[in-house]
């Protein structure tokens, strides 16, 4: 008796144990001290991104090659913070910048997202490297224009990227009866082919998580309104609680409604894998779910089918990931290395052939670029161009945040009219 | 006589002076600050100037309907995991007293999912609660339509009303087990006398339970409430793995607290926190009255 007693109280403190662990254990967050003894004469540049996996870790890692290449003396320090969609990596980011240890160089969106940290004077203004590198005449006038905040540039840009796509899967359509070679002028005619869909039981439309269905928000903005008003958004001029942008919403609960039911439990590259499988007709990502049908050896115009979302055409719904170089960073010639080697054309060649992304640089070499990106780079070049939301061009931070509670509150409650006042009470919180 | 007292008092205060000064710097003050944080306008990471806005952003958040949501969803959230903790613990450790063959045995498959940190049985639980049904089930929902049960299929953490319960599900399975534990301790603590003078009392089972066993165990139950209610209140990690920050059903202040922290509303975070802390206080302070009368009358 006594000792089962015993063994039973010290079965009920190893728990306790246990359960203390447990406890502890979630804030075991990666921890980069690689930065504190960045001196000069060590000459290395530690590079903060969330580019931690997949064709963001395969495109990193040509950079990087680069990079050896062109500066051997300069070593390379992978910062980067997994999770989150790149929300985790930004919180240690943030505390890093508050306590004065900034790394050599982060990575940020192009646009809106760099605004909290220029208001902050938190990076340095790089107009003066773009005047002696002579980067203005590389970069396309139109994403200078996006890079520029009163007259200033902050960041270089690595690559371009295209929100605004639809991949859809020919076997399917044809399945179904739909034409795979239709060319859908408005969402209209796109929604009575997704109930063609519909009715022979397959899922017409795939979506994921939040910040997909927030991404496919956009582009329904962006089909409806047209690019003049989606801009209007941002600056105040389109009024978010109008019949224009209700009559937007209204489409996109038709489309809501023809998505699959488990959106919740997946991530992009889980909808995405459901048009490459056959499970799903449609799906609007940005163009990175390229790399996702390359790697299965699907070919496009065959096998899948990539172009604008209905309504969108002859509009580049842009976001670009982008470098900057901290206040205060360790080093800041190890940092301009870093910068010119990202902004350099083998560097941005290099980079994104594996991301999927198109290069900002117009110099860079493309000849060897798949079928799709060669479709970008011409949109691209000749298309009206537009900030994506989802992605941190077009608002700041804390807006988007708003945006994607909105979405989601939408998403479970099926409220319409609640949505129109969130995003209307959203807009009148962030702007001006 | 002043020498005699320092020598008496003066050592142990010495000892304890490196936790007290770390506990009083480290958690009173920094809750100090946390809810001086509260108490201003800094809505962004832009240091600067701060003002001082007095209980506007406690204001704010009491008149915000998914504050308001998130609150009701902690109130399910932890009915249906105390009730599933304290009831399932219960039966196990009372089919473990009544004396099951292999005690050792099932003692460590209960105990074991404790050992497991909710981040990681989170994602296991994020494919077993899938909400897809029909042909594209997976986890539950495909388990419950091959054994002919398809009806009890369901959209789990996504249903707008009792979508948070699900995620009781895990933390019930991960908890009973401690709570299971407990209780067996509380039983085993029972002396034999006792029980065979009330039998000799000619009291049936159920009165022995009632008048005899219930009563002793009242401290382990309010133990197991206590801490099994406060892990409830702070739940974070498991809605993280399984549904995600962002997601409407599964809102709890917790989350609410981090994502307005990402987006760097300080000041709203800050509130949050206090308003968690108030309310955990609610649980913790009467219970460490209780104890700390109780130690008194045993001394």
């Amino acid at each position: 008796m006594n000792r089962t007693r015993r063994a039973l109280s010290a079965l009920v403190a190893a728990g306790a144990l246990v359960l203390l662990a447990a406890c502890g254990g979630s804030d075991s967050e990666g921890n980069n001290d690689t930065s504190s003894n960045g001196d000069a004469a060590s000459g290395e540049v530690e590079v903060f991104t969330w580019w931690a996996e997949g064709s963001e870790k395969a495109g990193l890692d040509a950079l990087v090659a680069v990079f050896n290449d062109q500066y051997p003396d300069i070593k390379f320090v992978n910062g980067a913070v997994a999770g989150g969609a790149g929300s985790d990596a930004k919180n240690v980011l943030a505390s890093r910048l508050q306590t004065n240890d900034p790394p050599g160089t982060f990575q940020a969106h192009a646009g809106a997202e760099l605004t909290d940290y220029i208001n902050n004077g938190q990076i340095e203004d790089l107009t003066q490297m773009y005047e002696d590198n002579g980067w203005n005449d590389y970069f396309p006038q139109t994403l200078l224009d996006r890079l520029e905040q009163d007259g200033k540039i902050y960041s270089v840009p690595s690559n371009i990227h295209r929100a605004n796509v639809v991949w859809a899967n020919p076997a399917v359509l044809k399945d179904a009866g739909v034409d795979p070679e239709a060319t859908y002028a408005s969402l209209d005619d796109w929604i009575s082919d997704l109930q063609k869909i519909k009715a022979k039981g397959l899922i017409p439309l795939s979506i994921a998580t939040d910040w997909t269905q927030v991404h496919l928000f956009e582009t329904v903005l962006l089909a409806d309104l047209g690019a003049d008003a989606y801009n209007g958004l941002w600056d105040g001029t389109t009024d978010w609680a109008g019949d224009e942008v209700g009559a937007a919403l209204e489409d996109y609960q038709t489309l809501f409604e023809l998505t699959n039911q488990d959106r919740q439990s997946l991530d992009w590259p889980d909808a995405t894998q459901l048009v490459i499988d056959g499970d799903a007709a449609f799906n609007v990502m940005g163009d990175w779910a390229v790399a996702a049908f390359e790697e299965q050896g699907k070919k496009l115009g065959t096998d899948y089918l990539a172009y604008p979302v209905p309504g969108t055409d002859g509009v580049f719904d842009f976001l670009a990931d982008s470098f900057t170089l901290p206040v205060g960073a360790p080093d800041p010639a190890t940092t301009e290395a870093w910068l010119s080697t990202v902004a350099s054309p083998e560097g941005q060649t290099a980079f994104n052939m594996k991301k999927g992304s198109i290069p900002a640089n117009t110099q860079a070499d493309t000849s060897g670029f798949g079928d799709y990106q060669q479709t970008a780079i011409e949109s691209y070049a000749n298309d009206d161009i537009v900030s994506s939301l989802a992605h941190g061009a077009a608002a700041p931070i804390s807006w988007l945040t708003d945006i994607t509670s909105a979405v989601a509150k939408y998403g479970s409650t099926g409220d319409l009219g609640g949505f129109q006042d969130d995003l209307a009470a959203a807009a009148e919180k962030n702007a001006g | 006589m002043v020498n005699r007292g320092w020598r008496s008092w003066g050592p142990p205060v010495l000892l304890i002076l490196p936790s007290l000064i770390l506990i009083g710097v480290f958690v009173y003050g920094l809750i100090g600050v946390n809810f001086n944080t509260s108490l201003t306008d800094q809505h962004h990471r832009i240091g600067g100037d701060v003002a001082y806005v007095g209980f506007d952003n406690y204001k704010t958040l009491f008149q915000d309907d998914t504050f308001v949501y998130s609150l009701k969803n902690l109130l399910k959230y932890t009915g249906a995991f105390l009730v599933g903790t304290l009831v399932m613990g219960f039966i196990w450790a009372w089919l473990l007293e009544k004396g099951v063959k292999g005690e050792g045995f099932f003692r460590a498959v209960y105990l074991f999912p404790m050992a497991v940190s909710f981040i990681a049985s989170g994602v296991v639980w994020r494919w077993l609660l899938n909400n897809a049904e029909g042909d594209r089930a997976g986890g539950l929902n495909r388990l419950f339509d091959q054994v002919g049960l398809g009806f009890l299929q369901n959209q789990w953490w996504t249903d707008p009303q009792w979508g948070v319960v699900a995620i009781a599900l895990p933390a019930i399975w991960q908890l009973s087990g401690y709570v299971m534990a407990l209780f067996l301790a509380g039983f085993r603590g029972i002396p034999d006398e006792l029980r065979e003078a009330a039998r000799v009392d000619g009291a049936s089972e159920w009165q022995l339970y009632r008048h005899v066993i219930f009563p002793q165990l009242s401290p382990v139950a309010l133990s197991a409430i206590v801490i099994v209610g406060h892990m409830s209140l702070k739940v974070f990690d498991l809605i993280m793995a399984i549904a995600g920050q962002t997601n409407y059903t599964t809102q709890v202040p917790a989350i609410q607290m981090w994502v307005e922290f990402t987006r760097g509303d300080y000041a709203r975070s800050a509130a949050i926190g206090t308003i968690l802390l108030v309310i955990v206080a609610f649980l913790i302070i009467p219970y460490l009255v209780y104890t700390y009368r109780q130690e008194r009358l045993t001394r």
